[in-house]
């Protein structure tokens, strides 16, 4: 058996896998920040709003949660245009990634925002700060500085997870290495070549993702010593 | 002709579901014993496995789970195994889990208290009994809760290996979805599916957190 790799076919296609690229990022870029809003939304709305509203936020999060992103994903893909409502296939992958993250987010914000204790509130609110001042200031810097090295992996996953969107021929990263691979034949290259790819933009996003949390909750700061701190 | 999505077609897709449950335990099997050894190599006294198990772990947490599956899919036919795709969906898995799973229990074992070490060795005991008789007993019980939820993950990320062509759920649903053009019904019972596999887990999981929790508390 003698397998040669044969790189040069793949790197000839370097602008395709250039154009995938690009919209993995944007996916991932657009899906986490609205995706981390949802789930910050949610949290707060679960928070304030009474017993029918926490029970459906809390449904919303455990379907989501406990099914696969493949399946919401096709849901949304085929499901949504029977409705009347025209969908591209983009749409629908950043939807899904919106609506996917954001349950996952509302979880992980939610428990930081229970790790909040309640004198904490009380003394806030005795020194005559509004109620969305304790809010912004007391609840929920805090329980984000605190979640946010979970909040961070979640984010990471779901950059990986937009491979998926290849399924429904999303033209993203993984799904021009498949365009290469039926045109060069050079499978294992592709997917090689491409496997690193995702692992270098892991490796920068954790990285960015680590420097945003030290700009948002910065050291010696009290946010600074709750950062990652799950204890009560 | 479009079909109808009747009796036939949902028993078909719950059918299926038997090819993600027997993925999902032998990813479990394999993944785990491969997951074993690279969390005695991430807490080894020698240094290069340390290393080399941190790798692994950056590896596999750094990649998506699709790449795993073609890197399998495409390098077992590569090194001459003509092989069915189930079996490279078993080994995408497998890989995958075992990241996880070294982690998880990476984490345990060294949630065991250093003195335990300690007191172990200045009990004469050799390294491979401290393992046996003192680390990992107490490892296994903080392990148990995250390594449940690390199971739903596992059984949802099985529905990746249908583009492969293994007739899992996920796939049975695109087939059916492809004759009967029904979206919803389709997908729903699909995911109706999953749920009912995954969300008695993940209460288990939370279960038995709040239990070791209680325990260590009282």
């Amino acid at each position: 058996m003698g397998f040669q790799f044969q790189f040069q076919p793949v790197l000839a296609r370097t602008d395709v896998l250039l154009d995938g690229l690009w919209l993995t990022l944007q996916l991932s870029g657009i899906g986490i920040l609205f995706g981390a809003l949802l789930g910050i939304l949610l949290a707060m709305l679960r928070g304030l709003a009474g017993r029918p509203v926490r029970l459906l936020v809390d449904s919303y999060v455990e379907v989501v949660r406990n099914t696969p992103f493949l399946v919401q994903l096709l849901i949304i893909f085929f499901g949504v245009p029977t409705l009347g409502i025209r969908l591209s296939a983009e749409q629908a992958a950043l939807s899904a990634i919106v609506l996917n993250l954001g349950a996952y987010a509302t979880e992980i914000v939610r428990a930081g925002i229970e790790s909040v204790h309640k004198s904490q509130i009380e003394a806030g609110l005795s020194l005559a700060m509004t109620r969305w001042q304790v809010f912004r200031h007391v609840v929920l810097a805090p329980a984000l500085a605190r979640v946010w090295p979970a909040l961070s992996s979640q984010f990471v996953l779901m950059m990986l997870s937009t491979s998926v969107c290849s399924f429904i021929s999303v033209q993203e990263l993984s799904a021009q290495a498949a365009n290469i691979e039926s045109d060069t034949f050079r499978s294992f290259e592709v997917y090689i070549l491409v496997t690193l790819i995702y692992l270098a933009l892991a490796i920068l996003l954790r990285l960015l993702l680590a420097g945003l949390g030290a700009v948002l909750f910065p050291t010696g700061s009290g946010l600074g010593r709750l950062r990652g701190q799950t204890g009560r | 002709m479009i079909r109808q999505f009747t009796e036939s077609e949902f028993l078909f897709i719950l059918a299926s579901a038997r090819w993600t449950l027997l993925l999902t335990v032998m990813a479990m099997l394999l993944g785990g014993l491969l997951g074993f050894l690279v969390a005695l190599a991430r807490t080894s006294h020698l240094a290069p496995l340390r290393v080399l198990a941190a790798g692994w772990i950056g590896l596999i947490q750094g990649v998506p789970v699709l790449m795993l599956l073609f890197l399998s899919y495409y390098g077992l036919s590569l090194a001459g195994f003509d092989l069915p795709p189930l079996i490279a969906a078993t080994v995408s898995m497998a890989l995958y889990a075992s990241g996880y799973l070294g982690e998880i229990w990476r984490g345990s074992i060294q949630a065991v208290p250093w003195q335990q070490w300690e007191a172990s060795s200045a009990l004469a005991f050799s390294r491979p009994q401290q393992y046996r008789y003192i680390i990992l007993p107490q490892a296994v019980r903080i392990a148990i809760p995250p390594t449940v939820g690390f199971l739903v993950q596992l059984v949802k990320n099985t529905s990746i290996v249908s583009i492969i062509g293994v007739v899992e759920l996920a796939r049975a649903g695109n087939l059916v979805n492809n004759a009967t053009f029904q979206p919803f019904k389709v997908f729903g019972t699909v995911a109706a599916i999953y749920f009912i596999i995954c969300w008695p887990i993940s209460l288990l999981a939370r279960r038995l957190e709040g239990r070791l929790h209680a325990r260590r508390a009282g």
